[in-house]
């Protein structure tokens, strides 16, 4: 029982957080929403036996990534963006696509009986051997390829960003 | 966990809180203390013998402060910033091993925990410097948060070197690691590193940016005054306690001591406490005698000496490793 | 550390793209020491044209397999795709040098990010595992977006980079939401254990299934510009400089195409008739719009933008006929429209100078009297893209379109021939530009000798595949029997 109410929680916690970042007229007020919904969202992550991807999901989202939209929105003049609509005429198409899902999912959930069989990595064996190790091993040996694909496509971004951003060729 | 175990660790939880607190106190009179002696003055002397009663006046007086909020003030984010601040430093307090199988939660991710809550701190001074709504403040919060991404990255990266020696990213793992020798002696690049990247991370001299007061009045807390400027206080000096006794415990030993004659008989939290004075020391020394670095070169150290010379060393412990 | 068998066979196999991606880093150092741009690209013709005979090699060795836990595929489907990969490098490289000089965008990165670019494709083209399939395509598009913004001067140039990003950023979401839904059913992300535990688990019928599967064709369609997900194109194709507009809309679609094969039939090979049913309302769509809209055009590079929407419409009758000769048709059609685009922008680049002079409609009056020859290949160009023959157009529409019928999808190839009747009008109105009116001025054209050796190499390819057309197919044959 406990481990449902734990869920519950989090689940409505999430949605309201997600619906209060979207729905605020101040940025920075939309920023400090997100901080809360990435805080809750490493619990869930702990709630999953997880605890190192919970750790990575405050260092890197809310310590390095959601500082930097901070720091850019604190750079812009709020005061105009304040007054404007948040939302453009779409958005009850986008609410009705919504509760489309929202339906659809839960028609569907409720109904799969078949599950496919679990892999290797039970609880109990992440539990013996730390989240850390279990993750590095995974990585380096069955994930290599993605893993080393993935350093490629970080580079990419950074010589992006150094290209777009630097001052004036010549 | 059923109720004895709760009741256990929130006793834990009181006694570590209060005693740092304590010492957070302790270390304001200390400093005043060390670099009035260095300058040739005395430091407080007026109230209790040689200024000993000195904090606690202190503390009266910011209670009973008047709570001065800006007119044009973003008040719901003015009054949780400071609040955020202490909470993420004492936060880190739960899982650093005082002594000998003494921590409140004795977590396998103990050094992400820390590294996390360290930047979640970073909103607290982020956060009051844009609601303060006054440039100078501003400027500060700015200044802070490039600064603590820059220098958490090589924070993050010169303790890989710790971990990877150690096998674990548990605390209490890490220091018992080091039972034979202190990892310093091993990894003194790294412990350079993450020595001045401490530094940098809780805004202190001579990386005090955010706070010059030279250029920004006070920086990021200008515009806040009574207990509310009391909590960033408080927030730096266990932010300082925290990252000195992460020092401590991944590259100097922990709690482990010398074990002959008389000294094996020293109980092994006096041996940690001693270690992280030692280091609280070295933060005043520090301010009392280096001037401030120049916002550009701060950066230019962080991102072409500091990160590269964090990965040299990863490099360089793997290498080792591996023969 | 042991180095066992299966990790030195992992790395043989992908030395292709590791080559590629050794150059590209190599091409950023030299960036740096070199300063003429054209050196930096002709190291990146080298590294092309290395990966290429490894690539040959490794096929000739018959090596083949899957590597790295299952996740990469080294087979002729893959390789075939990855042929189409090369050439559009090296053409976009041969067609860049004078235009960014001329465009003061010549940077050393933009050839590394070509080759990075290239990477990705092909890491997409070879991907067994929906994992480095998603990354593959990330490195692509990453690398593309940045390309579209090179020119920082230009304010087109940005928003398209903006626009392309923006969306690309949703269609990689939805891709992502596909494959987590795929993998919450089936419990892997390996494109050959999804089709076996489908049957497994007796998911076939599964309605989160088929949403799934509805994601896959949105994020794959947003990548081959299928008509609802097409918005994107002609902004960015207009506002990308003109090279890389090239590279655009034919590397990263015949990607597009590679996964789109890869996953419906390796994966969801038992759920053809779910997904076919899709995909030829959505080709219908594709080609009417790509169609009509282009008719109204008078931008040239929007005008081409439209056309290689409509385009995807005819090669996505391939993936729908779901055959051996449907899909060998589509490679082929591919391959050869790789070669005629690639040449009607590279005709367009040698019209440009200071400006963007060469893109508009009425730039193109009277070219036959002053300029015979660039408006002849220009000619070739157009009829091959609207299909006459004996141009190579004709024949890779007539494969493809036999394939269709075979297949038994008579009534769209029907639709197919009245849209290809509709693009004459557009691709004809050029050649009547060129052929039929007086000029207007003096037009000065930026030749250099890269870019006539790409247009010797395009324009011949397209002549000739359209006398001999089974050169190309024979290959596309044998290429398909792997998948």
């Amino acid at each position: 029982m406990l481990p449902q109410i734990f869920f519950a929680y989090f689940a409505v916690v999430i949605t309201v957080l997600s619906i209060l970042v979207i729905t605020r007229k101040n940025p920075v007020h939309s920023v400090i929403w997100m901080l809360v919904l990435f805080v809750h969202i490493a619990a869930l992550y702990i709630f999953l036996n997880a605890e190192f991807l919970a750790a990575i999901q405050i260092i890197v989202y809310a310590g390095a990534i959601l500082v930097l939209f901070l720091f850019v929105i604190m750079l812009l003049n709020l005061k105009k963006e304040e007054q404007e609509r948040k939302f453009h005429g779409y958005w009850p198409l986008g609410v009705l696509a919504g509760t489309f899902f929202i339906v659809f999912f839960i028609l569907i959930l409720s109904k799969i009986s078949v599950f496919p069989k679990l892999g290797p990595y039970s609880i109990q064996a992440i539990q013996s051997e730390g989240s850390i190790m279990t993750i590095g091993k995974v990585l380096y040996t069955d994930y290599i390829l993605p893993f080393e694909i993935a350093s490629i496509v970080l580079l990419v971004a950074i010589i992006g960003a150094v290209v777009l951003a630097k001052k004036r060729i010549e | 966990m059923d109720i004895p175990d709760i009741a256990i660790t929130l006793l834990k939880v009181v006694i570590t809180v209060n005693v740092v607190l304590l010492h957070v106190a302790y270390a304001v009179w200390c400093e005043r203390k060390v670099i009035g002696h260095m300058q040739a003055r005395l430091g407080p002397m007026v109230v209790g013998p040689h200024g000993l009663l000195q904090p606690i006046a202190d503390f009266v007086k910011l209670f009973f402060k008047e709570d001065v909020i800006p007119t044009n003030a973003d008040k719901p984010v003015f009054f949780i910033a400071p609040v955020i601040g202490v909470i993420a430093a004492l936060s880190s307090l739960a899982v650093i091993p005082l002594w000998e199988n003494f921590s409140i939660a004795n977590l396998n991710i103990g050094i992400l925990y820390i590294l996390a809550l360290s930047s979640v701190g970073a909103y607290g001074i982020i956060l009051a410097g844009w609601a303060s709504n006054s440039k100078y403040a501003f400027l500060g919060g700015l200044r802070s948060s490039a600064q603590v991404i820059s220098y958490e990255i090589a924070m993050g990266l010169s303790l890989v070197g710790v971990m990877m020696l150690a096998g674990s990213a548990n605390l209490s793992d890490i220091v018992n690691a080091q039972a034979k020798y202190p990892f310093i002696l091993v990894q003194p690049i790294a412990f350079f590193v993450f020595l001045m990247s401490v530094i940098a991370e809780t805004n202190r001299p001579p990386f005090d940016l955010p706070e010059a007061e030279a250029e920004l009045v006070a920086g990021y807390f200008s515009e806040y005054s009574g207990m509310r400027f009391g909590l960033f206080f408080m927030a730096e000096y266990a932010a300082m306690f925290v990252m000195s006794a992460m020092v401590v415990v991944c590259f100097l030993g922990g709690w482990n001591g010398p074990e002959f004659w008389i000294f094996s008989h020293v109980p092994k939290i006096v041996w940690f406490l001693l270690k992280v004075y030692g280091l609280m020391f070295l933060y005043f020394w520090l301010r009392a005698t280096l001037p401030r670095y120049r916002y550009d070169q701060l950066m230019g150290i962080g991102w072409k000496i500091f990160i590269p010379l964090a990965l040299a060393n990863i490099v360089i412990t793997g290498i080792i490793k591996l023969l | 550390m042991v180095l066992d068998n299966t990790i030195l066979l992992g790395i043989r196999l992908i030395s292709p793209e590791l080559i590629l991606i050794c150059t590209g880093l190599f091409l950023l150092l030299l960036d740096i020491l070199i300063k003429r741009k054209e050196t930096v690209a002709f190291a990146g013709l080298i590294g092309i044209f290395l990966s290429i005979w490894v690539n040959l090699k490794l096929s000739s060795l018959g090596l083949s397999g899957n590597v790295f836990s299952g996740m990469f595929v080294f087979d002729r489907y893959g390789s075939f795709f990855k042929l189409i990969f090369y050439i559009t490098a090296i053409l976009t490289i041969l067609i860049s040098l004078r235009y960014l000089t001329i465009q003061k965008g010549g940077i050393g990165e933009y050839y590394a990010l070509i080759l990075f670019a290239t990477a990705g494709m092909m890491f997409m083209a070879s991907a067994s595992d929906l994992i480095v399939l998603y990354l593959g395509l990330e490195l692509m598009a990453l690398s593309t977006y940045i390309l579209t913004g090179i020119l920082r001067g230009q304010i087109r140039s940005n928003e398209a980079a903006i626009k392309y990003f923006l969306l690309g950023a949703f269609s990689s979401a939805i891709l992502l939401y596909g494959i987590s839904l795929t993998y919450g059913l089936t419990g892997t992300t390996n494109i050959n254990e999804i089709a076996s535990s489908l049957q497994a688990l007796n998911l076939l019928k599964s309605p989160m299934l088929f949403l799934g599967l509805i994601f896959f064709i949105v994020a794959f369609g947003f990548k081959i510009a299928l008509v609802p997900f097409h918005m994107w194109a002609p902004d960015v194709y207009e506002g990308a400089p003109t090279s890389i507009t090239a590279f655009m809309s034919v590397g990263p679609k015949a990607a597009g195409f590679a996964v789109f094969g890869r996953v419906f039939f390796e994966a969801f090979g038992s759920l053809h008739l779910e997904w076919s049913g899709i995909l030829i309302t959505l080709s219908i769509l594709t080609m009417a719009i790509g169609s009509i809209l282009a008719i109204q055009q008078t931008n040239l590079k929007r005008m081409l933008a439209y056309s290689s929407i409509s385009h995807a419409g005819y090669a996505i009758l391939g993936i729908i006929s779901a055959t051996p000769e449907g899909v060998s048709g589509m490679m082929n059609y591919l391959l050869i429209y790789t070669f005629m685009n690639i040449g009607a922008f590279a005709v367009l680049i040698m019209l440009n100078s200071e400006g963007v002079r060469g893109e508009e409609l009425s730039d193109y009056e009277g070219l036959a009297k002053t300029h015979p020859l660039a408006s002849f290949i220009m000619l070739i160009f157009m009829f091959s893209l609207t299909g006459i023959p004996p141009t190579a157009g004709f024949m890779a529409k007539f494969y493809l379109f036999m394939a269709a019928i075979k297949a038994g999808y008579m009534p769209i190839v029907i639709v197919a021939v009245i849209f290809s009747v509709v693009s004459a009008f557009f691709y004809l109105r050029v050649v009547m530009y060129m052929y039929m009116k007086e000029p207007k001025g003096e037009v000065a054209l930026s030749t250099s000798g890269s870019l006539n050796l790409a247009l010797i190499i395009t324009a011949a390819v397209t002549l000739l595949i359209g006398i001999f057309p089974s050169v190309f197919l024979e290959i596309a044959k044998a290429s398909v029997g792997g998948l």
